[in-house]
């Protein structure tokens, strides 16, 4: 049926009106993603050419890095612990989306929630917990000692911390991934009497595989770029993101530093590549005609799937709540005395008053603006035809953003929207400039998290609508949205969170007025207040977590009013 | 939904509100600063005080951050001025013909070596953080481990795995640390040293606050790190004593400058000339043993009286070009095999 489609396309022959709205629409995407993106990009990465005095040098810093013994262990140590995180996320983050997607757990909705909140704080505070339960004066020390493991600080408490942050990046991914599927291939099977492993392997992983793609190569390449963590958690284990931290704010070598931000693109280059590729062989798992799926109760499966899900929420909630522990706490480890001191010290030092009204800003006009954005850039790509000289770039343009250290990107905002000449220049200082470098940091995840949604629905209901002229926005409209609603509350909740807590890139965007609350915690945590930046970040997160519970209340109303096709007998 | 440009309108817009909100009555100062925010609120007022027409608008981050900042924004200068930075940093500034010489008509209180030697200077020193060792008396007693006196003291078996220091390629006060090493013992007596001392550190960290923090915290017994955060520390209740080690100390200064191209530029000059005051320098004295103008700072309970004279002779402008050398050597020395050492 896919060929008989694929074939009805090329027919018509006339560019319709309607198709140059979506090419002019895609234009727009490509010009923002030019303006906001790719501009600061190569205003830094240019410097990688450049010597200290501005000229142009060739490669004679890339030389000159390759040359640097310590390369070698940064390079290794980076692809190694990066793999490993991956391998180990991947599949605990796919069965966690299975339970959610294809099975009668019980309290969906709360696990799944929990399953997010190490995004809700800052990655610092995950690895200060991490610190607190496994460093020295650690309180399960000895139980990590006993399995071989002579200090948390290193690569271990690197693997760690990245496996707890970056499970939920993946598992948004993986959840829209198995959340559409053809209920009539499952029938089919099981008419059949095919085994629960061979529909396992020819049906679920096959309908997900490019959802699984996009989230191994996420994942690999948050590894890759993060500094955060290898920074307070990592001891002396070198990686490329922390020789980026070393380069730039250590010796303010933008240059060596540029050198080293073009090496970590290649992970999202990579992707770019492999996600052609994988698209190539996807096939819309929601055809017009198809049923949707929905899990029917099976006790051993059900009980399993909540058990193993509820080991994984414990988890999370056990880092969180050292967290909390630490915040209240009067002097860790020597005076554990209950004392609200670090939130009074916090929220006057910060002056959290101004910094948290702006940070909320942010984070809602980031959820609002970086949604549509997103999600519409996701549409045209996926759904119009033509113009197709501008997709791959677009396409490549959206998956770079992960590979973007953030302090890579603030500095690229600089010298790109600081500098005289340009007609943006306007938006330097402003919160404007915060929010779209926001909304360009986290563009990839939702990207592909639109993506996976949209390419499980079939082609043909655009195909239909064209031939019934019904110009394609209405479609979008009146069909896609509808059906996508789940993921773009996902998406928005994702953007608005993020907001809340980022820090690499903004750190070098914010004027007077426009301080961000994440921001202190990092200075809190500089300046010895352990206590007063774990309080910070859980006031964050309990703010992010209200706000997750009014999403819950949004994706409930939505799912009733839009999800309906689903139940339909 | 809305067509894409609706929601750049939108963005614009917003763009467009908040830069209507600067106007206001009074002179705006945008000033970069590293001061902890505590400090920032009383300098501020103790200004207020002699300039009520003049408002600070800080921007607060870490050295590294505000120094890299400074550097991007180069080709179109935001802030007026610099305060509270590492003269290590500013010497870098200026030798990228960023600064605006200025003398304070406070200038002669100010001890020349507490300066940029130019006249008029491009930056002037508020206060001193020498390198001071962070030593977590709990921790020791466990270990039973003894309290340590001189540098030379640290390279002792007794301390393997229990030292934390700042890794020069990250941190400034890492780098005074090994700038004064070399100065103390030469070349190749600097380089054994720290061979010998390598054998013993646990950890070289990102910052130079955090080998203080953690020792306070008892993740390691001992931290090299910085006189303010030792006096932070300690304050706060942490169980730690605070180590001047006798043979010399690095050290740098928080320092000022006016930034070239400031449009502000009589608003700034005022700010120079009151943080060069005396007054400016008994509020710097509250945080800080020692400061530019002699004498001013009332003794601090946990630093020795002949501090000052512990200070290595440093040359900001020398230690910035042979920077690169020095910390090339020490990656090759120490980085490329850094992994814990069992």
């Amino acid at each position: 049926m896919a060929a008989v489609l694929d074939s009805a396309a090329p027919v018509r022959q006339r560019v319709h009106w309607t198709d140059r709205t979506g090419h002019l629409a895609l234009a727009a995407i490509a010009l923002a993603l030019a303006a906001f993106l790719a501009g600061p990009l190569i205003a830094i990465l240019a410097q990688s050419v450049e010597d200290s005095r501005g000229e142009f040098a060739g490669l004679d810093n890339f030389f000159a890095y390759f040359g640097t013994p310590a390369l070698a262990q940064s390079l290794w140590n980076s692809v190694w612990v990066a793999l490993l995180v991956t391998a180990i996320v991947l599949p605990a983050a796919f069965l966690f989306a299975c339970a959610i997607a294809r099975s009668c757990m019980p309290a969906k909705a709360v696990f799944r929630t929990i399953a997010l909140t190490p995004l809700l704080a800052p990655s610092l505070l995950s690895a200060i917990s991490f610190i607190y339960w496994f460093g020295n004066q650690g309180v399960l020390k000895d139980w990590m000692q006993a399995l071989g493991i002579e200090q948390i600080y290193g690569a271990p408490g690197i693997v760690l911390s990245q496996i707890f942050s970056v499970f939920p990046h993946v598992l948004m991914i993986l959840v829209t991934a198995l959340s559409l599927a053809d209920a009539r291939l499952y029938e089919a099977a099981d008419a059949l009497g095919t085994s629960r492993a061979r529909k396992f392997f020819t049906i679920t992983l096959p309908g997900a595989k490019y959802g699984v793609a996009s989230a191994a190569m996420v994942s690999f390449t948050l590894v890759i770029t993060d500094f955060g963590i290898p920074k307070v958690i990592g001891g002396n284990f070198n990686v490329l993101a922390t020789d980026v931290f070393q380069l730039v704010i250590g010796q303010q070598d933008f240059q060596k530093g540029a050198v080293v931000a073009v090496f970590l693109l290649a992970p999202a280059l990579l992707s770019f590549v492999v996600d052609r590729f994988v698209q190539k062989k996807q096939t819309s798992m929601l055809t017009a005609r198809a049923v949707p799926y929905a899990p029917k109760p099976r006790r051993g499966f059900d009980l399993a799937m909540t058990a193993y899900c509820l080991a994984v929420a414990l988890l999370m909630c056990a880092v969180l709540g050292m967290a909390i522990f630490a915040s209240f706490v009067k002097f860790w480890p020597y005076d554990l005395s209950f004392s609200l001191r670090h939130y009074v010290f916090g929220i006057i030092d910060g002056e959290v008053n101004v910094a948290f009204l702006n940070s909320l800003k942010l984070a809602f006009l980031t959820a609002t603006a970086g949604t549509a954005v997103v999600f519409v850039g996701a549409y045209l790509m996926e759904k119009t035809h033509g113009a197709d000289w501008l997709r791959p770039g677009v396409q490549l343009l959206a998956l770079l953003p992960m590979a973007v250290p953030g302090l890579v990107l603030g500095l690229g905002y600089i010298f790109f929207f600081n500098a005289p000449q340009n007609p943006l220049n306007f938006l330097y200082h402003s919160l404007a400039i915060l929010v779209l470098c926001t909304v360009v940091h986290f563009y990839t995840t939702g990207h592909l998290t639109a993506v996976t949604a949209l390419k499980a629905l079939d082609a043909e209901f655009e195909s239909v609508s064209a031939s019934l002229k019904v110009p394609f926005w209405k479609t979008f409209w009146r069909v896609t949205l509808p059906i996508c609603t789940p993921a773009l509350v996902d998406i928005s909740r994702y953007f608005f969170i993020n907001a809340m807590t980022t820090i690499s890139a903004v750190v070098f965007l914010y004027a007077p007025e426009t301080r961000l609350v994440s921001i202190t915690i990092l200075n809190l945590d500089e300046a010895g207040e352990i206590g007063a930046a774990a309080a910070m970040a859980v006031l964050i997160a309990a703010t992010s977590l209200a706000v997750c519970i009014l999403y819950l209340g949004i994706g409930w109303l939505v799912e009733r009013r839009t999800q309906a096709w689903r139940n339909l007998k | 939904m809305k067509p894409s440009f609706g929601r750049f309108a939108f963005l614009l817009g917003t763009a467009l509100v908040a830069g209507g909100a600067l106007a206001q009555g009074k002179t705006q100062l945008l000033v970069y600063t590293a001061l902890e925010t505590d400090q920032l609120k009383a300098y501020e007022q103790g200004f207020y005080r002699e300039n009520p027409n003049i408002e600070i608008k800080w921007v607060r981050d870490s050295t590294g951050v505000i120094t890299a900042k400074l550097l991007a924004e180069k080709a179109n200068p935001q802030a007026d001025a610099v305060m509270g930075v590492a003269a290590s940093s500013l010497a870098l500034l200026n030798s990228q013909g960023m600064l605006q010489p200025y003398a304070p008509i406070n200038l002669d209180a100010i001890m020349t070596k507490y300066r940029d030697q130019k006249n008029p200077p491009a930056w002037f020193g508020m206060d001193v953080w020498g390198a001071t060792v962070c030593f977590n008396t709990v921790e020791a007693k466990k270990r039973g481990i003894p309290k340590p006196e001189t540098w030379k003291d640290l390279t002792k078996p007794a301390y393997k795995g229990q030292i934390v220091m700042p890794n020069p390629a990250s941190s400034g006060t890492g780098f005074f640390d090994v700038t004064a090493w070399l100065t103390l013992w030469g070349e190749k007596g600097g380089w054994d040293y720290m061979d010998k001392l390598h054998a013993n550190i646990a950890q070289y960290t990102h910052s130079g606050s955090k080998p203080c923090n953690q020792a306070a915290a008892g993740e390691f017994t001992l931290g090299i790190s910085f006189e303010y955060r030792a006096n932070t520390n300690k304050a706060k209740g942490a169980p730690i004593d605070l180590i001047f080690p006798k043979e010399g100390l690095g050290w740098d200064l928080e320092a000022f400058a006016i930034h070239k191209g400031s449009k502000k530029l009589e608003a700034a000059k005022k700010l120079a000339d009151w943080a060069s005051s005396k007054d400016a320098m008994i509020l710097y004295g509250a945080n800080f043993a020692i400061t530019a103008q002699p004498g001013v700072a009332k003794p601090l309970a946990n630093v020795p009286a002949d501090y000052e004279e512990r200070l290595v002779k440093m040359d900001f402008t020398k230690a910035a070009a042979s920077r690169e050398r020095v910390l090339a050597e020490w990656n090759k020395r120490y980085n490329a095999k850094s992994e814990p050492r069992k």
